[in-house]
């Protein structure tokens, strides 16, 4: 690989590299403090921007400068100091996780901009320690920033030459083009030196970010890749930024997610293989960036369970409202909790179905592409809802009804154990907010519900077309590993549906059984017997209500979960479908671009200038998508994976919880039996 | 083929005889049988100290058809027109289990090992318990018969016991069938007849309309028990089905370990309990199936009584209008009012003894039910309490 040749230079330093990080508890701490993986599931989605910027450049600040300085004798040494002793530096290196931290639990994530204005101050600072070698090795850094986008290519180093001058036409064009090199090139910047060092040292580098960046953004890059010689004014200069936060957010997510992404690619592409040298350091970061998923979940995992008896939803009280086909179910959300995201510790709002599935909605809207688990809500049922409508206060109505309240508070409790999900606004609105939009969507037979069906046609046509040849061995495990456990888990629940039915049926024949035996009893003569038998008729009709109690338990502790786990396995598997599509995405662009090079190449044997530099800009254009989907695609990969860990888990003791219960509930009518029947014992014994 | 070791017979032996106030000097057991296609063959013990056995000890092979002669040459015996004659043992039916079994012999391919294994050991268990009920059914009519101061007596009851080759009875032909059943129409509309006659005597009053009560509410509660059963038995069933499903899920479920060990406890659990239903269900089942025939039993001798008395009455009504053979129809009449008074009394005693044992055999089987609704539950306890505790501790 041509990648893996031209990395080799700095061999060594990298090699101790990621054994500088495992030294240093603290340093290591705060690299698995920073690290993609983890952040990506505590902190939620909105503050994702700003989680990257938390993460990468951190990871790429300290392992790339790093790397670069290690030759240096006098640098390594100030690289080593910081992180066993306590000076400076190691601020450096805990401010980061500090803030990161704070990010994770301050409920004021939605406003990350006070942590933004001190991360960049905080950052660049690193950045001193690893300046000066980058001004030595900025011309090869330079290449090896290049590198990735050509290594994820794969397809040809000639090329890269051409596309590197391209950028160095470009540079002085449009925006449109000012701004695509810039995305591709930009990777080294927030690694690398302040722009001026940049500029001065690097005379042959093709991107020179003053002209092409507008005074905008110029700041921002400043105050994130800011030189540490002013701190106050990069400090100043990041308050600027304010306004323009978001953009660069975006910039220097992409930028640097690109960069710590494309090792892990490489990383799995090149599983078997010899790690490069110089991929060596970023492969590390990377493995243990994607190992600290199994890692550091756990501890997560404890947290958020911790997090879980703070938030406590219920959902009571369910009442019709109106009256015929427009009536409703509304029932009472109380929440109780002491998260400071929250107004207030305990709050309640009426809402109805409709409002969870339109919760659902937005959910899944936003969060199932990037990979989410969304808990999907119970389903909607016209029958049920009709006979419930109609107003029969029978049994079965009052069953459904229950029935519906237990799955929509599971589901709640689901969603909000869902540490991602937790933090989204509609979720909060959801819980707190007295009046609701009324979710016009959900309806079955609306518009909206048939474009649903329509979009979920075309969906399974395009899954099926989609031929993905998995080249991930634990993707491919699992997926398999879901669908058998879809298809057992449906096989399970036909048949402890079939135990419920069986269970009801029994116990009505039970009862007939205790008024066939009543009436045995009164005809009998013999007092002694005709007192038994009516003694064992009553026997028999708490049997039976131990039956239906039974039924009901079998149900809802048993049946509804493996309901709900169908579910939840469904939506694990709309999980797998984004990814999948993420991937197609990304290989269609991957054709593109191949296809782009070809009409390229062929230009240039026709000699066409003309034309050539709109292939070239083309090329340029589809390099950057195929760059970005596949980024989008690690990206999608790294969520799904940790959210099946997570599911698993979650699974696990959800299984254990709910069996332990039922056990329990059979227990107790076992208990309950041997009570009635021990009472009985004389009695029988009496007949003379 | 299948046959019973005299082991487990014994405890059955021992719970149908203590309500046959059994004495020592005739003791019938059947401790064998062997099953061979539709043919089961039983191997009956006998003990006795009677002289008019030769041997004191022997057995003798009979199949069920030598039972229903038995008891057929029994009913048609004018003498126990009075008594309370033991209903016959019905037709040994093993159809349910073997078609079970040949289902699961088509579908073996369509399922894991494991479950074929169970499913079979299942079927096998439930062929067994059909099997001894059959066993049993046939030696509580013999016990009976034998513990009865008047069969015991009885020729063709000695004969059935004593004749040391296959009586290979003649099997009956079509004709006699239909004629059975229109006998039985026969009795059917007579009992119809009947009971419009008015009682003489209070005591055979009461206890005819206390019987057609009785035994049409304790039809009813068979019937009913014979559903719960079933139902019960589904719910078992289900439980093994649901201990199959969950042991696949488990299997193939690697991440999730506690989940595994939790799940074999279930299915552990569940196959006791199943079995622990069936038990004790087919037990309470049994003893209806055995009262509801003493009942019916009863009654049917009751019309027979009816229908003598009747009888007797028209013919001396018929004699005296006619005002010729009257003394030939008063010498019938006193006979058979010598008759009716005969069944009358020995009626009187049977229903008497009927009462007594059918409250004694209720209390047995009542008590021994409630033990057994006990045990069960209190083994389903532990496991379940086990069961629990390894989950947790996990």
């Amino acid at each position: 690989m041509a990648a893996s040749s031209e990395r080799s230079p700095p061999p060594f330093p990298d090699s101790e590299e990621p054994e500088l990080l495992e030294d240093s508890d603290e340093g290591a701490d705060a690299f698995t403090g920073t690290s993609i993986s983890e952040m990506d599931s505590p902190s939620p989605d909105s503050t994702r921007p700003p989680k990257d910027i938390f993460n990468e450049p951190p990871e790429d600040i300290f392992s790339d400068p790093l790397s670069n300085i290690n030759p240096e004798p006098q640098k390594k040494v100030d690289t080593k100091i910081p992180s066993p002793s306590s000076d400076e530096a190691v601020d450096l290196f805990s401010e980061p996780l500090d803030d990161d931290s704070e990010v994770m639990s301050s409920p004021e994530v939605q406003n990350p901009m006070p942590d933004l204005l001190n991360e960049p101050v905080e950052a660049p600072k690193s950045d001193v320690l690893g300046e000066p070698p980058v001004h030595k090795n900025a011309a090869r850094q330079q290449d090896f920033f290049e590198d990735p986008p050509k290594g994820s290519n794969k397809s040809s180093s000639v090329k890269k030459a051409a596309s590197a001058e391209l950028f160095g036409d470009d540079e002085d064009e449009e925006d449109l083009f000012k701004e695509t090199p810039k995305v591709v090139t930009k990777k080294p910047q927030p690694s690398g030196p302040p722009v001026d060092v940049f500029t001065e040292v690097k005379s042959d580098v093709k991107v020179k970010p003053q002209v092409k960046d507008d005074p905008t953004d110029l700041f921002t890059e400043e105050a994130l890749t800011a030189p540490a010689q002013k701190p106050p004014a990069s400090s100043s200069s990041s308050s600027r930024t304010n306004g323009v936060h978001s953009e660069e957010q975006d910039l220097f997510s992409e930028a640097t997610v690109e960069l710590s992404l494309d090792s892990p690619l490489n990383d799995r592409k090149k599983k078997d293989a010899v790690k490069p040298s110089l991929s060596a350091p970023a492969a590390s970061v990377a493995s243990s960036s994607s190992k600290a998923p199994s890692k550091t979940l756990e501890e997560l995992e404890e947290e958020e369970s911790e997090d879980k008896f703070d938030l406590n939803i219920s959902v009571t009280n369910p009442e019709k409202v109106g009256d015929g086909m427009n009536a409703y179910m509304a029932y009472k959300v109380s929440t109780q909790t002491s998260l400071t995201m929250f107004r207030s510790k305990t709050f309640t709002v009426r809402r109805r179905f409709s409002d969870f599935l339109g919760l659902y909605e937005k959910l899944s809207e936003k969060h199932s592409q990037n990979g989410y688990i969304v808990p999907p809500p119970p389903e909607k049922s016209i029958l049920g809802m009709t006979k419930v409508k109609v107003g029969k206060e029978d049994p079965s109505s009052a069953e459904f009804v229950e029935r519906r309240r237990a799955a929509l508070e599971r589901y709640l409790q689901r969603v909000v154990s869902h540490p991602s999900l937790l933090q989204d606004p509609d979720v909060r609105e959801f819980l707190e907010k007295e009046e609701l939009p009324r979710a016009v969507s959900t309806q079955a037979l609306s518009g909206a519900g048939f474009l649903k069906m329509l979009n979920k046609a075309t969906d399974a046509v395009s899954k099926m077309t989609i031929k993905m040849n998995e080249q991930d061995v634990w993707f491919d495990e699992k997926i398999q590993d879901v669908e058998n456990e879809e298809q057992h888990m449906r096989k399970l629940h036909v048949m402890v549906e079939s135990l419920v039915n069986h269970r009801k049926e029994l116990s009505g024949n039970t009862a007939v059984f205790a008024k066939s035996v009543a009436m045995l009893g009164s005809s009998e003569d013999n007092t002694a017997l005709s007192r038994a038998l009516s003694q064992l008729a009553e026997v028999e009709d708490r049997i039976e209500q131990l039956h239906q109690e039974q039924a009901s338990n079998d149900f809802f502790t048993f049946s509804e979960l493996l309901a709900d786990y169908i579910r939840l396995l469904g939506a694990v598997k709309g999980c797998f479908d984004q990814r999948m599509k993420a991937w197609q995405r990304w290989q269609d662009a991957e054709n593109m671009l191949q296809k782009k090079r070809e009409a390229e190449a062929k230009l240039l044997w026709a000699n066409k200038p003309d034309k050539l530099q709109q292939a070239k800009d083309e090329i340029a254009e589809w390099e950057a998508k195929v760059t970005q989907y596949e980024r989008e695609f690690e990206r999608i990969s790294a969520t799904v994976r940790k959210e099946v860990i997570r599911f698993d888990k979650e699974k696990a003791r959800d299984f254990k919880r709910q069996i332990v219960k039922y056990l329990e509930s059979l227990l107790n009518s076992q208990q309950q039996l041997i009570k009635y029947w021990e009472a009985f014992l004389p009695e029988a014994k009496a007949i003379a | 083929m299948t046959s019973i070791s005299e082991d487990s017979d014994k405890e059955k032996v021992r719970s149908v005889s203590v309500d046959l106030n059994n004495d020592a000097s005739l003791v019938i057991d059947i401790p064998d049988a062997l099953c061979e296609r539709d043919k089961v063959k039983f191997t009956i013990h006998i003990k006795t100290t009677l002289s008019s056995f030769q041997k004191s000890e022997f057995s003798v092979p009979r199949q069920h058809e030598d039972f229903i002669w038995l008891h057929d040459t029994i009913v048609e015996t004018e003498e126990y027109a009075g008594l309370i004659i033991p209903p016959a043992p019905p037709k040994p039916d093993f159809e349910g289990p073997r078609e079970k079994m040949h289902k699961l012999g088509e579908g073996e391919s369509s399922m894991t090992k494991e479950e074929y294994a169970k499913m079979k050991q299942e079927l096998e268990a439930e062929y067994l318990a059909v099997f001894k009920k059959t066993v049993q059914v046939h030696e509580v009519f013999l016990q009976r018969l034998s513990s009865h101061p008047m069969f015991r007596k009885d020729r063709n009851f000695q004969i059935f016991l004593e004749y040391d080759q296959d009586l290979t009875v003649r099997r009956k032909n079509a004709k006699e069938m239909f004629g059975g059943f229109f006998k039985n129409m026969v009795k059917s509309a007579d009992e119809v007849l009947i009971s419009g006659v008015k009682e003489v005597d209070e005591f055979f009053e009461q206890e005819k309309i206390f019987l057609l009560d009785y035994s049409s509410k304790i039809k009813d509660a068979t019937a009913k028990a014979e559903k719960m059963t079933r139902s019960h038995k589904n719910v078992a069933d289900d439980y093994n089905h649901i201990s199959g499903a969950m042991n696949s899920i488990a299997a193939d479920n690697n991440t999730a370990f506690k989940k595994t060990i939790s799940v074999c406890v279930l299915q552990k659990l569940e196959d006791r309990v199943a079995s622990d239903q069936e038990l004790k269900l087919t037990e309470l089942l049994r003893y209806y199936t055995r009262d509801i025939q003493a009942a019916k039993d009863l009654l049917y001798r009751r019309a027979r009584a009816l229908a003598d008395y009747e009888n007797s009455n028209k013919t001396l009504d018929k004699a005296r209008l006619k005002g010729k053979d009257i003394a030939q129809a008063e010498e019938n009449q006193k006979q058979c009012l010598r008759k009716f008074d005969k069944l009358s009394e020995s009626g009187k005693k049977e229903l008497t003894s009927f009462k007594a044992r059918r409250v004694v055999a209720f209390r047995k089987n009542l008590i021994e039910m409630t033990e057994l609704e006990i045990k069960h539950a209190k083994n389903s306890m532990s496991l379940l309490q086990g069961s629990i505790e390894i989950l947790n501790s996990n």
